[in-house]
């Protein structure tokens, strides 16, 4: 199959078509055909999707599934994916699914819901497989648009703030980002993603109302890029969008905000900025560093001190994207692999774990962590499920969530140890709020008469919860599945991120 | 044989944690005691038959990434084995022990199950304890490191609706990783430096490291202390030394078996087993064995005062077991890990004892567990009494002085003192002063302990007095095999661990630098040295004799008088007080004003700025938003471009 991964992009896309113009009515009956369409449509590409990475050689260098046409106005379209890239698809093509799945009791004009989830899985996959450009841009800044939808239309009370407030920080970074894209395109005469990781763009310094820039032209393509990665991962002090939106954002947006969303920031570093301008990522990974630094520590510290469950895990997002981008800039065999392995991981955790405050604000319709208390005891196999999420939220060996956190730091180490110091603090920090708060809201006695009636997972919430746990367990045991894939291609853009350095 | 020795008790935790729903409590339960009993006859054959020489089993990969390779695997040498026949022994006794002691626990409403959970924690945990002893290299390690550690937070956290519980076991978790934190960068150190995390790659190195220095903050260091130091901040926080020992008396919230178990027998002695373990890295680090050996007496002398005077009976144990690694670590820092190895071996039996023997008191006066309400049991529990006497001539080093003759901790105790002596550097004199003190101290609050539970009158309510029962058979017969083990243990591998066969026995387990003569010297220190741990024992008995048999209004006369020194001791020196005010209190504090000035007044304010000029065409698109126009606008935009976009690969030019 050559169109591997045009078929995987679109078959949601295909599917919200399908919905769109052939389910009609509101009726219940037609509401339980667009769940199981999207389900069946989400379930079909996950499957698809592994074919990609049977098919996938680890070995081979470069791009592997390579498509290339051409588009409007002698535009390309060119997809393909290399060891970097290929696991964040199959990541956005497992999540899905149980996402869907999860937001099986939304009723609120459950068509656009679907469609706007389906069109932007299409995005997502998008993102993770353009090798041109125009095309990048295009399905990253689309992707706003289905999400902008998400949280502005099924979002809670301050929905319109959260909304604007996301829109504009974005917005900000990818305007910069477009500007440094054509001048690329300039430069380079391409668009294409493949030549333009061979092209070298200049360094020269630059001399700016008197005061003479280092590294030039990339440092200013690189700090363009830059304020539309850190806005997306997000890197403090970028970072005050993210507990808004979620908080404002259904169980699903949230989930899949997270999840993937927040990951094509980091993507877009291991793709463009490392790569494309290394002269200048070397200039900046000092700065990036202690940004990251001062992010695991900020975000643990106000992340204790949340009085709301998603605002708490909001942060602690923040802080584990910390994690990312201290191994990304560590220029590390480790770092980096532990960067992606971080990514893949706190999708699989961070999405469990707004489930997990979904289950609960299906049924008590509050994220105050003070409006509950004692859950365990009546709802014990939630409980479980809660506690392993949290632990593994808490970097512990044997789930996903230690490999990452590990090797960044063991990267890290290698290059600063003032970075590695500090840095190494967050798994104490993260320890407490993590447990603080399950502590509140899990455990203790059950005495809250609003709780009384609660109910404990319903099979299809378990359905929803085993595979992730499942793959956060496999993950954290045999993490060699994903380092098999990665590790090739990690060396790859180590060494030629090195070998452009000046010696 | 050493896969089902490692799989059994995990194979337990699921049986019993995941299966009681199939076929019900009673099988679950005897499941993971049976197969932690496998466990523990398996480890007593390796103990018996094994050679000498380091076997490693491959089981697969674990972290790969370009030179960092840690595979999970099996290194039995004779550190291992002797871990594993602790672990294992303690493990299976304490199951059997705990199906009585948590039969009908009244922390339970009526049909709330809590034992499969209770054994399938407990099983767990022997499970990730077995992964660290038996590690090969550091990142197993520290999966079995952090997994014990989580097992505990468990277990202490096992009555959950309990607040102090609740409480005590984040506290454990939190204090840990602290010292997590410590070993974490140890092990970057030493992968920095040696570019592997395997053992034998890292011992193989050690010496070079001795003659390097590494950056590390704004020092420049000497690698092979660095790393040392690093991984004894790791060491400290499990074996609750000094500084991050806070957590130990804490967690007695548990259940009495986990304290007995968990925080007395085994997990809290990894530190000891960590530092015996990277012996041919310690050796090139002398200031990292001098540093722990003053950390271990300090702990040592720390604990044992502060144990004088608590009234919580599980609380005194805490605080000896606090105490008794602290000889533990002073014996590794002078360099005879054998020793720090022996009192392991030994401490576990008479350590289990004690702890199980007051489960069983506590057992026998409906959870009542302060001493001043006991008094007089001698007769209402007499096996609890009798093994627990033997458990206090144990730990408190009973024994005929000058000869190899005498309960476990006669042996044990008094080679760590010898050896403190025999290294006769500046830390070791300090360790032998400190001990000797400490060991004074121990012998007194352990027979107060005695005192206080089976002597004098009957104290506190009498209702539960007179209900007082000893406890059933299978919580006695723990109590009876731990008694023979601390009767036995010392006089039976004296030879093996600190005499004769000791470097046969241990072979190249544990390294001994070509300088390092402590162990030979320790058998030829003065009479008197030899002598003195018994004369400080002796001393301890006949004060704690005179205070709560002979005259009994003496403590309360004494408390009275040198109040400040009293409060001081019962307050633990104030450590939970100086860390809640300097550590707790502002870390929360930051927390809410980072979140309300820095999130909130700083980083918004300015965004708020630049959202206020545009704020009249943002509300336009609001109302679209609203009225749902805007979404079919988007939509159809987005479909538009993506049917292009399909159209164009299906049929567009190449």
């Amino acid at each position: 199959m050559n169109n591997l991964l045009t078929v995987i992009t679109f078959t949601p896309f295909i599917a919200a078509l399908i919905m769109m113009f052939f389910i009609r009515g509101e009726e219940a009956a037609a509401a339980k055909n667009i769940k199981f369409l999207a389900l069946v449509a989400t379930g079909a590409t996950f499957l698809i999707s592994l074919f990609l990475i049977l098919g996938f050689e680890p070995e081979v260098e470069g791009f592997q599934f390579v498509e290339e046409y051409t588009w409007l106005l002698g535009l390309r379209y060119k997809m393909g994916v290399d060891g970097i890239s290929v696991l964040f698809i199959v990541l956005t093509t497992f999540l899905m699914p149980i996402t869907v799945l999860a937001c099986w009791r939304v009723e609120h004009r459950i068509k656009e819901f679907m469609i706007s989830f389906l069109v932007l899985e299409t995005f997502m996959i998008g993102v993770f497989c353009s090798l041109d450009l125009v095309l990048f841009y295009f399905f990253f800044e689309a992707g706003l648009i289905p999400m902008f939808l998400i949280i502005g239309i099924w979002g809670g009370e301050r929905k319109l703030y959260a909304t604007f407030k996301f829109f504009l920080y974005t917005l900000l970074g990818s305007i910069l980002m477009l500007i440094a894209m054509v001048y690329m395109w300039v430069d380079a005469g391409t668009t294409d993603i493949e030549v333009l990781l061979t092209h070298e763009f200049s360094h020269l310094p630059l001399s700016i109302l008197g005061w003479d820039l280092i590294g030039g032209i990339q440092s200013l393509l690189w700090l363009a890029f830059f304020a539309s990665f850190a806005v997306k991962l997000p890197m403090w002090p970028f970072h005050t969008w993210l507990p808004d939106a979620h908080v404002e954002a259904p169980t699903g947006g949230s989930v899949i905000l997270a999840a993937i969303l927040l990951k094509m920031g980091g993507y877009g570093f291991l793709r463009f900025s490392l790569p494309m301008f290394p002269i200048a990522s070397e200039f900046f990974a000092d700065f990036v560093i202690w940004l990251s630094v001062i992010a695991i520590i900020y975000t643990s510290l106000v992340a204790m001190m949340q009085e709301d469950i998603k605002k708490l895990i909001a942060y602690s997002s923040v802080a584990h994207m910390g994690f990312v981008t201290i191994g990304i800039f560590s220029f590390t065999h480790q770092g980096l692999e532990g960067a992606i392995f971080q990514m893949l991981s706190h999708g699989l955790i961070s999405g469990a774990l707004f489930l997990c405050v979904g289950v609960v604000y299906d049924q008590m319709h509050t994220r105050k962590i003070a409006d509950y208390g004692g859950l365990v005891i009546k709802m014990p196999v939630y409980a479980l499920g809660f506690m392993f999420f949290t632990l593994a939220n808490v970097g512990l060996p044997g789930t996903s969530g230690f490999v990452g956190e590990f090797l960044t730091l063991a990267g890290i180490f290698q290059v600063n140890t003032w970075a590695a110091f500090f840095a190494a603090t967050g798994v104490i920090l993260s320890a407490a709020y993590a447990l603080w708060v399950f502590r509140r809201v899990v455990l203790g006695d059950l005495v809250k008469a609003s709780l009384a009636g609660v109910r404990d997972l319903s099979n299809r919430e378990k359905l929803v919860f085993a595979p992730l746990i499942i793959m956060t367990l496999l993950l954290g045991v045999y993490p060699s599945l994903v380092t098999d894939i990665t590790g090739p291609a990690v060396m790859e853009l180590k060494n030629h991120v090195l070998s452009s350095l000046p010696k | 044989m050493e896969l089902i020795i490692l799989f059994s008790p995990l194979l337990g935790a699921v049986l019993s944690g995941f299966g009681h729903h199939l076929y019900g409590e009673r099988i679950a339960i005897y499941s993971a005691t049976g197969l932690l009993f496998l466990s523990a006859v398996l480890s007593w054959i390796i103990f018996f038959t094994f050679k000498g020489e380091t076997q490693v089993t491959q089981i697969f990969t674990f972290i790969e990434s370009d030179n960092f390779i840690s595979n999970w695997s099996i290194r039995l040498d004779r550190l291992t084995s002797v871990m594993l026949v602790v672990v294992t022994t303690v493990s299976a006794l304490v199951h059997l022990y705990s199906v009585g002691y948590m039969h009908g626990d009244p922390q339970w409403k009526e049909n709330e199950s809590y034992k499969p959970r209770f054994f399938a924690y407990l099983s767990f945990f022997s499970f990730a304890m077995l992964a660290l002893v038996t590690s090969n290299n550091l990142i197993q390690l520290f999966f079995g490191w952090e997994g014990v550690g989580v097992a505990s937070y468990l277990l202490i956290g096992f009555y959950y609706r309990k607040p102090s519980a609740n409480a005590a076991a984040i506290k454990a978790f939190i204090v840990n990783r602290v010292g997590d934190f410590g070993m974490a960068l140890g092990i970057f150190a030493l992968f920095t430096l040696t570019g592997s995390v395997l053992l034998d790659d890292v011992f193989a190195q050690a010496e070079s490291l001795s003659q390097r220095t590494i950056g590390f903050l704004w020092m420049e260091v000497n690698a092979a202390e660095l790393a040392g130091i690093l991984l004894f901040i790791g060491a400290a926080g499990k074996s609750a030394q000094l500084f991050l020992h806070t957590w130990l008396p804490d967690a007695m919230e548990g259940p009495t078996p986990v304290s007995a178990l968990i925080h007395a027998a085994t997990m809290v002695t990894a530190g000891v087993f960590l530092v015996c373990r990277m012996s041919p890295l310690y050796e090139f680090a002398p200031f990292a064995l001098a540093f722990i050996t003053v950390i271990g007496a300090i702990t040592a002398l720390f604990a044992a005062s502060v144990g004088l005077v608590q009234n919580d009976i599980k609380r005194v144990i805490a605080y000896s077991t606090c105490s008794q690694l602290g000889y533990m670590f002073a014996a590794a820092g002078v360099g005879v890990y054998q020793a720090a190895m022996f009192h392991l071996f030994t401490h576990a039996f008479f350590k289990a004892l004690l702890f199980l023997g007051a489960g069983s008191v506590i057992h026998a006066m409906h959870h009542e567990q302060d001493m001043r309400n006991y008094g007089g049991l001698r007769s209402k529990v007499p096996i609890t009494f009798w093994t627990m006497m033997i458990g206090t001539l144990a730990i408190t080093g009973f024994g005929v002085p000058l000869t190899q003759i005498g309960f476990a901790g006669f042996l044990s105790k008094d080679a760590i003192v010898e050896s403190t002596f025999a290294a006769a550097s500046e830390a070791g004199l300090m360790a032998f002063i400190l001990l000797l003190v400490a060991a004074a101290m121990t012998s007194f609050y352990s027979w107060r302990l005695i005192f206080m539970t089976f002597f004098g009158a009957e104290k506190g309510d009498k209702e539960t007095h007179s209900h007082a029962h000893e406890s059933p058979w299978s919580m006695l017969i723990p109590l009876i095999v731990l008694a023979l083990g601390s009767v036995f243990a010392g006089m039976l591998w004296y030879p093996e661990f600190f005499g004769y066969y000791v470097e046969e026995f241990f072979g190249p387990s544990v390294y001994v630098g070509a300088d390092n003569h402590v162990l030979h010297d320790a058998h030829y220190v003065p009479g008197w040295v030899k002598a003195s741990p018994f004369i400080a024992m002796l001393l301890g008995f006949g004060l704690s004799w005179l205070f709560y048999i002979k005259s009994p209004d003496l403590p309360a006369a004494l408390a009275r008088s040198q109040r400040p020194l009293y409060l001081f001791l019962l307050n633990k020196w104030y450590f939970d007080e100086i860390y809640e005010t300097t550590l707790v209190r502002p870390a929360k504090w930051l927390g809410t004003f980072l979140w309300k000035i820095g999130d909130g007044k700083a980083i918004d304010g300015v965004l708020h700025l630049v959202a206020k000029r545009s704020v009249p065409a943002l509300t336009q698109l609001a109302v679209r938003l609203q009225s749902g126009y805007l979404f079919h606008y988007a939509l159809m935009i987005v479909l538009g471009m993506g049917a292009i976009v399909v159209y164009v690969v299906l049929f567009g030019g190449h």
